[in-house]
């Protein structure tokens, strides 16, 4: 399932990789005090080392370092356990410091790997080139007045994870299956909350074509402001085909950063003087190396949870679900936990179907999450619970489902209210059969002359004269027996 | 090392230090100076030598996750020319 685009001269194809700042979940900044927690007043959550008032020194938030460990071993990656921060400098009105706190040269996290669940069932190897610490800069305004830019250093200063994948992502599909498969492991560890809308994962795509068959990878370009899985996409795609007919033109692409504008669906060249990508790096004169021992990263590893891939194994190879249902299911965390608790002491492929198919399509109505859900994961296994019993059928257990939606309801409370309890007593069957059979000579004849299909609409009928709640076995069994006596 | 002038004029604009023309000789000058002054280090052999990052035996100082610090807005801002509503503002930085 190759993505390729056509050009004048022949078929391109589209060499990408990301580089996503993930915000680490933790109470405080990665070297001050001052708190990390999005949507407070201006410059509030800002200690005087954030807003780079002179002679103040940082000092590393230990839980940061931890996170990024356990990121890196969520990653499958190798972990250094020396690392070295480096400035990294540039002028921008939103960077008090005038450089950023970064990893350059000695990362806190080398080479792992991201596995891809594709839309097709199939699943594909990512390379992760490294992960490092960093600082967030704070935000620009700039659509408050017309002659100045609006300052915010509430996030100035947070901790980041920058997460730089290998170049081998080759289409939008894959970008797609990237990211969020990237969010997915980070939210199961519980390292970043990977809400692109607040801007607390946040990527920079790097794009390049070159004819299908060239080995030689070409100029890139770097895409910024992509702020959402579906934006991510849509650059790639966008970028490439400029690209393409940058080359058609006979032209050549030069490496740049280029700004992704998806009201006009183009990407355009940032001002190249005010991005100099002249960042003299150096090794911060104010933090020493960090060193960590093996015995602190192997006590990490031993406390992850269950990470999605493993999760996914164990739904196919013990609960039987196919690669398709096993995914779905563990693509968010709390999908995963939902559906654990809706199986418990089920049917794993039954509880698998309710979940994804009906309580999914309800979600997707109603437009919440499934932590919002109106029918509670106790109540779902509640309703499975109802039919497995044969208090209901599972015709009926459709109509409660939908009950418990709107009213959120237990479901044998809905059973009781209702009158919804099968009947599984068969004198009370045999006389709705009976009755059926009395009305309907007409099709009895034909019954008898050699029509067995005709039994089906018997059922229906009789179904239907018991408000669907017979039991269908038993009116079958039932209806038979007397259609041939 | 000598620093011609274009370079000096390119690290200047990067520092944001703004040098009249008629500085920019003497001070390539000067500033190689200092550059040939410290190359004489690279007499020492440092093979197999690891780098070094003090000279006292100390590791990097941990802080604890707590929320001890901010809440300062006035502090913060005690120093800006034209705040408002909180914010730092600047001259605009977009086209």
């Amino acid at each position: 399932m190759s993505y390729i685009l056509a050009g004048e001269s022949g078929d391109w194809e589209v060499v990408i990789g990301l580089e996503v700042h993930a915000q680490i979940i933790s109470k405080s900044k990665l070297f001050s005090g001052s708190a990390t927690s999005f949507g407070a007043e201006p410059n509030t959550h800002v200690s005087l080392v954030d807003a780079a008032m002179p002679g103040m020194l940082p000092v590393i938030n230990e839980e940061c370092i931890e996170q990024s460990v356990r990121t890196g071993l969520g990653l499958k990656a190798e972990i250094n356990l020396t690392s070295v921060f480096d400035r990294k400098n540039y002028f921008y009105a939103d960077l008090p410091q005038g450089y950023q706190i970064s990893q350059l040269y000695h990362p806190i996290v080398g080479e792992g790997t991201v596995i891809l669940d594709l839309d097709d069932g199939s699943t594909r190897e990512v390379g992760i080139e490294r992960l490092h610490m960093e600082q967030d800069a704070g935000k620009s305004m700039h659509d408050q007045d017309p002659k100045r830019s609006f300052i915010d250093l509430n996030r100035s200063g947070t901790g980041l994870m920058e997460i730089v994948s290998r170049p081998d992502l080759r289409s939008p599909e894959d970008v797609g299956a990237y990211l969020r498969k990237l969010r997915s492991i980070l939210r199961y560890l519980g390292t970043c909350d990977g809400n692109m809308d607040e801007g607390s994962m946040r990527c920079d795509v790097n794009v390049s074509v070159r004819p299908v068959g060239e080995a030689e990878l070409r100029t890139r370009a770097e895409v910024k402001n992509v702020n959402s899985v579906r934006f991510a996409m849509q650059a790639v795609e966008i970028e490439a085909r400029r690209q393409i007919d940058v080359y058609d033109d006979g032209g050549q692409v030069v490496q740049e950063t280029r700004l992704f504008d998806s009201v006009k669906g183009e990407t355009r060249s940032m001002r190249s003087k005010e991005f100099a990508h002249d960042y003299r790096y150096f090794p911060d004169p104010d933090l020493l190396p960090l060193v960590i021992s093996q015995e602190y990263v192997d006590a990490i590893k031993a406390s992850l949870p269950e990470l999605p891939d493993d999760r996914k194994q164990r739904y196919m190879s013990d609960l039987g679900l196919s690669a398709y249902d096993a995914g779905v299911l563990v693509a968010e965390k709390e999908t995963a936990a939902y559906y654990e608790e809706v199986a418990g002491g089920h049917d794993a492929k039954l509880a698998a179907n309710w979940v994804i198919t009906n309580l999914f399509a309800v979600l997707k109505d109603k437009g919440v999450p499934i932590s919002e859900s109106p029918i509670s994961a106790a109540h779902l296994s509640q309703l499975l619970d109802l039919m497995a019993d044969d208090t209901i059928s599972g015709r009926i257990a459709k109509d409660v489902f939908e009950i418990m939606a709107e009213t959120g309801k237990a479901p044998a409370a809905i059973v009781e209210e209702k009158g919804l309890t099968q009947i599984t007593d068969t004198g009370a069957i045999e006389a709705a059969i009976d009755q059926v059979i009395a009305d309907n000579p007409g099709q009895v004849e034909q019954f008898k002359s050699g029509n067995e299909k005709i039994t089906g609409w018997f059922v229906g009928q009789v179904m239907q004269a018991t408000g669907g709640k017979a039991n269908p076995g038993a009116v079958n069994k039932l209806l038979r027996d007397k259609l041939k006596s | 090392m000598s620093l011609d002038k274009d370079t000096v004029r390119n690290i200047a604009y990067l520092a944001r230090i703004r040098i009249a023309d008629a500085d920019l000789e003497p001070l390539s000058g000067e500033l190689s100076g200092i550059l040939d002054w410290i190359e004489q280090l690279n007499a020492v052999n440092t093979d197999g030598v690891e780098p070094l990052a003090s000279v006292v035996d100390v590791t990097l100082p941990r802080r604890k996750d707590e929320v001890t610090d901010g809440n300062c807005q006035d502090k913060v801002l005690a120093n800006t020319t034209d705040p408002e509503d909180g914010f730092y503002t600047v001259p605009k930085v977009v086209e």
